[in-house]
């Protein structure tokens, strides 16, 4: 059973059809990442998934069970947490209260303490401003924030939309690299991003989607290896 | 002109309690803010009448009413981030409710509608118990009144606000005459009950004057300590991440739907206790127009000011506009001018309200660490 699993999922914005029966899945433990050019549908798949959208037709199960129709925040609670395209910051709350909002639907004081310590060791510039006015964070840090509060839903899934968007190299490789290291201590991520080189270094497995249609799958290796990706994703000529 | 909360850089600051685990404390730290607030209460009750003269005591009263509801529509304006101008509709239907309690229940059980036993006596008791009710009462209209809010927003929302407050109004025209005859209201039937005797157009007269220091004050204490407890617990930064980002806090568990609805029966709670002192103050015969738009929008206006969100923001503001048109007095005619102007002239040198969304002790905080720091 995957923990994802989405099979001919259709999507439209009134006459606008953003995605023309798109299958994908994710297996525990993996990142697999989908990547595309402006306006192929990857926020909209991700907006789906959390139950922003709600699908014309085919399924999303996670877990197994179908998530069809059910409130975002019930998906989120069942630890499907999706960081949403722009990072989606609580601006005027502190950066500490950002993260206590991460943890939200959860009681088990104990390990809320632990899972933010954890956090904060991954991000210690996030420590430095913990009372600091999260709208006031550099576009890196309230990176760092955004993906620092959704690993206090304690997510099994976590779903980023484009994490490196608008940043600087190096903070990017910052965020890529921590993206590894959260995989490797145990959740499973689906990454979507325009940066397609980073997304294959880091990513299991990946697929490739074009106007609402997964174009390429495979194993993330094999694409960033592969002519017709290199050609259109990745720069090469 | 920017219109919303975005924040100068100077003042980057935040609850200066915001430790992670939330509200843990001992009971004596919870009840603190209660206690010296029901002391105060009690001071100003016994103290001010004699210092300062009943026209001053009446301001402050008004005051005292101005600060709970405009502390509570700030839960639902300036917390969740909706727009209600709807307020003065819950006080009206409180005020009303406790009024029909006091009124008449005196009359059954005293056989008058008069003012029975003194501080803290009888009457007074059944006078709370009304408040109470009203409040009740408004905060199941608030669930109604919340709950288009889930579909609407913006300017549609608020028209839904306004027209609940506009139809208070006119239904409480329709009302009946005031039945002052106690002999007359025990005998007769409950079909004198309909139309309800609330007095129509010209306002439920003849209400026992309960109101007093003590009691606006113990319920102005009770407002400020709730609003202020949820605003700094998780259920208070809930509402306020859907007012930031209704995706984000959706994504983080927020139901934001109940947050909204939440947002207005508590708001309407207070709303309508508040309108149960209104109606009991002396000098003061609610009317129908107590429901309408321009009180609301005076509540409004004092959420705007203080900082939509900023608890301690918007009780200053609504004690000073309270007060600032009775200092204005003497210049009868241009009262209304040096009111706007000094609407014009706030919004225009600090849009974001008062202290934003901060508290007043938000600012002595940087200067509070370093105080400690410097302490061994
Ligand atoms: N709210 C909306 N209303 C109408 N059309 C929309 C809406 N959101 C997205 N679309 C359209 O749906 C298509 C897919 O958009 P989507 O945001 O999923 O793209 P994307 O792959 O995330 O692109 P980008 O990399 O630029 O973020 C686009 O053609 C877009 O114009
Ligand atoms: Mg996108």
């Amino acid at each position: 059973m995957s923990l994802l699993a989405i099979k001919d999922l259709s999507v439209s914005y009134g006459a606008i059809q953003a995605l023309s029966g798109i299958s994908l899945h994710v297996e525990d433990g993996e990142i697999v990442t989908l990547i595309g050019g402006n306006g192929a549908g990857k926020s909209t798949t991700l907006r789906t998934v959390s139950g922003l959208l709600k699908p014309g037709q085919g399924s999303v199960e996670f877990e197994g069970k179908s998530i069809h129709g059910t409130a975002p925040h019930r998906i989120a609670q069942s630890r499907l947490v999706h960081v949403p395209e722009g990072r989606g910051i609580f601006a005027n709350l502190s950066v500490e209260e950002n993260l206590m909002l991460g943890a939200f639907s959860r009681h088990d004081a104990d390990q809320i303490a632990a899972d933010r310590e954890r956090v904060l060791t991954l991000f210690p510039r996030v420590r430095e401003r913990l009372r600091q006015q999260a709208g006031t964070l550099s576009g890196g840090e309230q990176q760092m924030l955004a993906i620092g509060r959704a690993l206090l839903a304690r997510p099994k899934l976590l779903m980023l939309d484009e994490p490196s968007l608008g940043l600087a190299p190096q903070i990017v490789q910052t965020i890529f690299q921590v993206i590894q290291q959260i995989n490797r201590e145990g959740t499973t991520i689906l990454l979507v991003e325009q940066n397609a080189s980073m997304a294959l270094q880091v990513a299991h497995r990946a697929y490739v989607i074009e106007v609402g249609r997964i174009q390429i799958e495979g194993p993330a290796r094999e694409l960033a290896a592969s002519d017709a990706v290199r050609k259109a994703y990745l720069g090469a000529h | 002109m920017p219109r919303d909360s975005t924040q100068s850089p100077q003042t980057r600051l935040t609850p200066a309690n915001s430790g992670f685990s939330g509200t843990t404390g001992n009971a004596w730290y919870g009840l603190f803010p209660l206690v010296a607030g029901l002391a105060m209460a009690t001071a100003l009750q016994f103290i001010l009448p004699g210092a300062a003269g009943p026209y001053y005591s009446r301001i402050v009263i008004d005051a005292g009413i101005a600060i709970v509801l405009a502390v509570s529509l700030n839960i639902v304006n300036g917390m969740t981030g909706q727009f209600s101008i709807g307020h003065a509709g819950f006080m009206a239907l409180g005020g009303y409710t406790a009024g029909i309690l006091t009124h008449y229940g005196s009359m059954l059980l005293w056989g008058s509608a008069g003012r029975h036993g003194g501080f803290l006596g009888s009457g007074e008791l059944l006078f709370a118990a009304s408040c109470l009710a009203g409040g009740l009462i408004s905060a199941v209209a608030g669930y109604v009144v919340g709950l288009p809010s889930l579909r609407l927003r913006g300017d549609y929302l608020a028209i839904v606000t306004l027209g609940f407050g506009e139809i208070m109004r006119v239904i409480l025209q329709q009302t009946g005459r005031v039945i002052d005859d106690a002999e007359k209201f025990r005998s007769g039937g409950l079909s004198q009950l309909i139309p309800p005797p609330v007095g129509g157009a010209v306002g439920f007269d003849g209400l026992p004057k309960y109101t007093s220091l003590f009691w606006v004050y113990s319920l102005v204490t009770v407002t400020v300590v709730v609003a202020y407890r949820l605003k700094v617990s998780s259920p208070g930064r809930a509402m306020i991440s859907v007012r930031e980002d209704e995706i984000a806090a959706q994504a983080m568990g927020v139901d934001i739907a109940r947050q909204k609805v939440m947002a207005f029966v508590i708001a309407a709670f207070f709303a309508g206790a508040a309108g149960g002192m209104f109606a009991h103050e002396s000098g003061v015969i609610i009317s129908p127009r107590d429901a309408g738009f321009q009180r609301s929008f005076d509540y409004v206006i004092m959420t705007v000011l203080g900082g939509r969100g900023s608890i301690s923001g918007v009780l200053i503001a609504a004690a000073v506009l309270t007060a600032l048109p009775e200092m204005l007095r003497d210049f009868e005619q241009y009262r209304l001018i040096v009111y706007a102007l000094l609407l014009i002239m706030m919004m225009l040198v600090r849009p974001q309200g008062l202290f934003g969304i901060h508290e007043i002790w938000d600012l002595f905080a940087p200067f509070l660490r370093r105080q400690q720091k410097a302490a061994p």
